[in-house]
């Protein structure tokens, strides 16, 4: 969990900006998620206390977005697009790579707690595919060797990596 | 001809030496009435997809009203398209400028921009551009002394399609759920925070400076007939060339894949041809080269233009697999409202899936178009449209591949 007096100045901040307390909610969960990779149950009734928007609010635009985690994900998230154009451009060979490497199956994270691994949708880059997006980072025109190498320096880099 | 990606401008300071920012200059002389005139004698059409006259649809907003808005849709997550995304890297302050313009015009003193939550980085240059166009007062209160005020606000989707849809993305910068409002009321009555609000796609309001300070005519001039200006077509699949082009509407499929595209990467063939986005049908190659890149060719060829998400598909890919990944999308994005939308794109996605590990049933292709059929116009927003009219093209087009899987043996997949 995030501590409390971050995202009470946070919300305080976003909040002088808005027009309403709701129309911070998109914006606020994306900075919960930024701390930690993922927003807990916890974080969002704080956030729901703060705000006064219901709860049930919260929790249905967090489930609704797929960009937010409900679940602990890995120091470096690895979204891989399955759309068409990726799919054509080899993505799905990729995607075994990636789990033979990190040893985890679509949807897991790392026992080390270092990677995590899911399939989403275009990723609005489909002229350099395949895409793979690590955290906020796209890395395109993806390849086998190109893959390999960005695991290979991601795993040496230690765990106190900023994500 | 090219007008959006003619100069290429990261910072203000290139792009002023471009010449930008001398149309607000010039539109602040005009009266509002008369931009949206010009907008309107340019035949700009809406570049999101649905290609709606811009100039049109600006005349809506009642001119006496407060609390009008200007929301810029950057949410690009149609599959195939890439096009806005390049166009913020590499000139961002066309938007900008486009913006401020379309703001005067209809009177909205606050704009937003909506863009998809995975682009971080574009964000970053939007908020950026925002800062340097702020310091250079050309946006803020009063204008280089214009007595017009305009602010813009980037907002951050968080990985959604339907927030594309116009009325989804309203819902989603109000901090809800991005589900599409039923119409009427349209946003040019009822819009964000239920001020009219015009809704316009990055690459339509990126071309509006140029028409300013050309004249609508000058715009009106380029392209096909009614097709008028250039497009911005992102192009994937095995070409030689993938990219982001613009082109002159009215340009021969077959130059543009030939000539610029650089024809198909060795060893590969070409066999269909999405020509704007996932949700048109589909185009087989020899249908394909028989179009020329416009409004009214696509239509007469029973596709669209959509967002020039062109996607080019060749013989190696089996198109029960294609249409089964696109319908994995469309039920993943159906934001669950409207029955026919949620349960058809469901039914459609597992008859696929079925079909494309050989247990489908001759009687499968029939059902599939039906729900197909019976999903059209009779939901809150086109989304079940989208995946519809793919449905029965590539089952039409391509039914033999189709046929392949029933029977067990599709050549193209080693299941
Ligand atoms: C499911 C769905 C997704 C859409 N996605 C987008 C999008 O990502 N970007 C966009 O500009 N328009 C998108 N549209 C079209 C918008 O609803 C709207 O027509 C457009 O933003 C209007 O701008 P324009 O007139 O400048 O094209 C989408 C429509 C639907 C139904
Ligand atoms: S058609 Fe589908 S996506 Fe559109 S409002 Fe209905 S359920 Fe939602
Ligand atoms: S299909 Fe992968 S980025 Fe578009």
């Amino acid at each position: 969990m995030m501590s409390e007096e971050k995202i009470k100045k946070e919300y305080e901040r976003i909040e002088s900006l808005s027009k309403n307390p709701q129309s911070t909610l998109l914006a606020m969960l994306h900075f919960i998620q930024k701390e930690k990779g993922f927003i807990t149950e916890q974080d969002a009734e704080y956030l729901s206390s703060i705000s006064k928007i219901p709860y049930s609010k919260v929790k249905a635009v967090m489930t609704f977005y797929t960009m937010y985690n409900l679940k602990k994900t890995g120091i470096h998230h690895i979204q891989i697009c399955r759309n068409l154009s990726c799919h054509m451009a080899g993505a799905p060979a990729l995607k075994k790579i990636i789990e033979n490497e990190l040893s985890i199956k679509e949807g897991e994270v790392t026992p080390d707690g270092l990677f995590s691994l899911t399939e989403v949708e275009c990723l609005g880059s489909c002229g350099t595919a395949p895409v793979i997006m690590i955290n906020e980072t796209y890395h395109e025109n993806m390849n086998e060797e190109k893959l390999k190498a960005l695991l290979k320096e991601l795993k040496e880099k230690n765990e106190n990596t900023t994500r | 001809m090219k007008i959006l990606l003619d100069k290429i401008s990261f910072d203000i300071e290139t792009y002023i030496r471009n010449g930008g920012y001398l149309a607000i200059k010039k539109a602040f002389s005009m009266k509002p009435a008369e931009i949206i005139e010009e907008v309107k004698t340019s035949n700009l059409r809406g570049r999101g997809g649905a290609g709606f006259p811009t100039g049109l649809k600006w005349s809506f907003i009642p001119a006496d009203k407060k609390n009008k808005y200007l929301v810029c849709n950057s949410d690009e997550s149609e599959p195939g398209t890439f096009k806005d995304r390049e166009l913020i890297n590499k000139n961002p302050h066309s938007l900008l400028e486009g913006m401020i313009i379309a703001a005067y015009a209809i009177g909205a003193n606050e704009g937003y921009i909506y863009i998809r939550g995975e682009f971080a980085k574009e964000a970053r240059i939007l908020e950026k551009a925002i800062y340097e166009a702020k310091k250079k007062w050309f946006l803020g209160e009063n204008i280089l002394k214009s007595g017009f005020s305009f602010n813009i606000k980037v907002v951050r989707g968080a990985g959604a399609y339907i927030c594309g849809e116009e009325t989804a993305l309203l819902e989603s910068i109000e901090g809800k759920k991005g589900q599409p409002r039923l119409k009427p009321p349209f946003p040019a009555i009822v819009g964000l925070y239920g001020g009219p609000t015009v809704i316009n796609n990055v690459e339509t309001l990126a071309t509006v400076p140029w028409i300013i300070l050309n004249g609508g005519k000058a715009y009106s001039a380029i392209g096909k007939g009614k097709s008028s200006g250039t497009k911005l077509f992102s192009v994937s699949g095995p070409v030689k060339k993938p990219g982001v082009y613009e082109i002159e509407l009215g340009t021969p499929f077959k130059d543009f894949f030939e000539n610029q595209l650089g024809g198909m990467k060795e060893g590969e063939r070409l066999k269909a041809v999405i020509p704007g986005g996932s949700s048109v049908p589909v185009l087989t190659a020899e249908e394909a080269m028989k179009v020329t890149l416009d409004y009214e060719s696509l239509q007469s060829a029973g596709t669209m233009l959509g967002s020039g998400g062109m996607i080019i598909i060749p013989e190696r890919q089996c198109m029960v697999e294609a249409l089964w990944i696109l319908a994995r999308f469309y039920h993943h994005e159906s934001c669950g409202q409207c029955t026919p939308c949620r349960e058809g794109t469901g039914w459609i996605e597992g008859i696929l899936k079925r079909i494309l590990q050989g247990k489908g049933k001759r009687e499968d292709l029939n059902n599939a178009k039906e729900i197909a059929q019976n999903m059209m116009g009779k939901t809150i927003c086109p989304l079940a449209d989208a995946l519809a009219m793919p449905v029965i093209s590539y089952i039409n087009k391509f039914e033999k591949e189709f046929v392949y899987h029933l029977e067990g043996k599709c050549p193209l997949c080693q299941k």
